[in-house]
């Protein structure tokens, strides 16, 4: 249920994202989704990919430092209102958020999302149990990559 | 509570001759010293230009019409130009290795070699040293004045010696548990590596036969003590002293842990600027300079250390008189001048060791790009340490911004970096980079 999503820390100077995404590309892996986190002193580059050890070794061997977490995806209606009901069920059985993305793939009608709990195995069961969607890696990538 | 972290004893009585006589000691020691260094080619000049006579000395203070030595001045002397006895009287010679080319020669008179070992017992015994201990000595017998210096100092207290040498750790560890050496001398830093190595071979650095150690020859710190005591479980006293001088055996540690005991009968010790060269105000930290009172061989009259410290002459709970220096907090050639406050890489090195548990690497920016000095820290970020929570990463660079100007006194701007970065910019070796002395406003 959970994905392994790298993240990489950037220092604050130009071209500082160029360095890890033309690793990656020169190895030929495939950005799923990536979001960026920055603030005036540093950054912090959120990968998503699908060969996540090989990607974690590229990006340390060109001197990355590198930090694998467990992300939950999450699957809602892309309409008006669709984020609001998983929220909604999230904050409602309190299950704690340290951040979230979106994806940035569209197709039809439905948007996926990525959360990072303090505790995913439990939040992964409370949503559940109130019907939401989240995504097993195989279905994600078939979403992502059709 | 007791006063002392182990039970006081003193080897010599004259270490707790009360200040006044001590004063009058050192100033016909004094007299008879600027009498012996006469021939000295470079103090005949140095006191004709000074114009200051034997007779001239009439206390302790007199000491600041003398001239200054430096390293520089031994250097231009190379090799023997400050012997002050004949050649023949030499009983040993030994070296400093110069970082550039050719070592600086010290010279010892059969005298010298046994104030030296008496010097030597007074800190070992302070430092918790008995006839009944076995003391492994793990410092290089050769030209540096670490191995052979203890090792007769040890003999003078009665214990018995175990001349390891430098080097070769398994074969330490082998020593130190088949012959039970119960007291370690060696560098600080050596002495972590000695626990290293034992947990590596499965062996509890805690289980070892060592109980009490002797650490000098290299700056180190009050957290780094702590830290060698937690993982070899011992006692460990901090010693200090150079070859120019005499050695280890200038000053070191007894068990009320307050700083190091000068042996002021034998070194006269000043505090001073190392810019204007005048006294710093009672308990300022300064350069510390030394006049070796009682030398034969090679005497030096106010020998510039280049280290840093601190000197405190109130009394001592375990009855020494000798002047008490602080850790040596850094080398002049490191220091920074920030807003008038006198910083040293090694002190942000140790703020960030309280931060990331091991030695991190960091480069120091200073600049001025106004009226006021700006200094900016950039830390490498290492795996351990980073977290893809944006908040954690504030923390970590809110604590290494805290622990700076807990040690400091100052304020930096820390910049966290990737790693390799500081490397591949400016190479390893190098700690500061100041845009001022670019700049010629320093
Ligand atoms: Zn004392």
């Amino acid at each position: 249920m959970k994905l392994n999503q790298l993240s990489v820390f950037l220092e604050n100077k130009p071209g500082r994202l160029s360095h890890p995404c033309k690793a990656l590309a020169e190895a030929g892996i495939n950005l799923l989704t990536l979001s960026l986190a920055d603030t005036q002193q540093f950054g912090i580059l959120r990968l998503i990919v699908r060969d996540w050890e090989k990607a974690r070794d590229v990006l340390t061997q060109a001197g990355c430092v590198v930090r694998v977490t467990e992300v939950v995806a999450i699957e809602v209606a892309d309409r008006p209102g669709g984020l609001e009901e998983v929220l909604k069920v999230i904050e409602a059985e309190g299950v704690n958020i340290e951040y979230m993305y979106a994806f940035t793939f569209r197709s039809h009608d439905r948007a996926v999302l990525v959360f990072r709990f303090d505790a995913p195995d439990a939040a992964i069961k409370t949503l559940q149990a109130k019907g939401v969607n989240v995504l097993q890696d195989v279905e994600l990538y078939k979403l992502v990559e059709q | 509570m007791s006063a002392f972290a182990f039970e006081n004893r003193i080897w010599d009585e004259a270490e707790t001759t009360p200040r006044d006589r001590l004063g009058k000691l050192q100033a016909r020691r004094l007299r008879e010293l600027v009498a012996r260094v006469a021939e000295v080619p470079f103090y005949k000049e140095a006191l004709a230009r000074a114009k200051v006579k034997p007779g001239d000395i009439k206390g302790p203070d007199d000491i600041r019409r003398l001239p200054f030595t430096a390293k520089e001045d031994l250097r231009q002397h190379y090799p023997l130009g400050f012997l002050a006895v004949p050649r023949s009287q030499v009983a040993r010679f030994h070296g400093s290795s110069g970082t550039t080319g050719k070592p600086t020669f010290v010279a010892y008179t059969a005298d010298d070699l046994e104030l030296w070992a008496n010097l030597c017992a007074r800190f070992l015994v302070a430092g918790g040293l008995r006839p009944e201990h076995t003391v492994q000595i793990a410092f290089g017998y050769g030209l540096f004045t670490g191995g052979f210096g203890l090792h007769y100092g040890v003999e003078k207290v009665g214990a018995s010696v175990v001349p390891a040498a430098a080097g070769n750790t398994p074969r330490q560890l082998m020593l130190m548990q088949d012959l039970q050496a119960d007291v370690l001398v060696c560098t600080p830093s050596y002495a972590l590596n000695i626990a290293e190595v034992a947990r590596q071979q499965g062996i509890d650095p805690r289980t070892l036969p060592l109980k009490f150690a002797h650490f000098g020859a290299e700056p180190w710190t009050e957290d780094m003590r702590k830290q060698i005591e937690a993982e070899l479980d011992l006692i460990a006293s901090n010693n200090y002293g150079l070859s120019e001088v005499i050695g280890p055996g200038v000053s070191g540690e007894c068990a009320a842990r307050n700083g190091m005991h000068i042996s002021e009968d034998h070194f006269l010790a000043e505090c001073v600027h190392p810019d204007t060269l005048e006294p710093v105000a009672r308990g300022e930290q300064g350069e510390l300079v030394f006049t070796t009172l009682t030398k034969q061989a090679m005497p030096l009259i106010r020998y510039r250390t280049r280290d840093i410290a601190s000197l405190d002459s109130s009394p001592c709970p375990c009855g020494r008189t000798g002047a008490r220096m602080s850790w040596v907090l850094g080398r002049t050639d490191d220091m920074l001048i920030i807003r008038g406050v006198n910083v040293f890489p090694s002190q942000i090195e140790e703020a960030l060791l309280r931060v990331e548990g091991t030695a991190p690497h960091y480069l120091i920016e200073v600049d001025r790009p106004g009226a006021m000095d700006e200094v900016t820290v950039h830390v490498e970020v290492r795996p351990e340490s980073f977290s893809d929570k944006m908040s954690q990463m504030q923390v970590l660079r809110d604590r290494i911004d805290r622990e700076i100007q807990a040690v400091t006194g100052i304020r930096a701007n820390v910049q966290l970096v990737e790693p390799q970065s500081l490397e591949r910019s400016v190479g390893k070796a190098k700690r500061v980079v100041d845009h001022r002395r670019e700049k010629g406003l320093i």
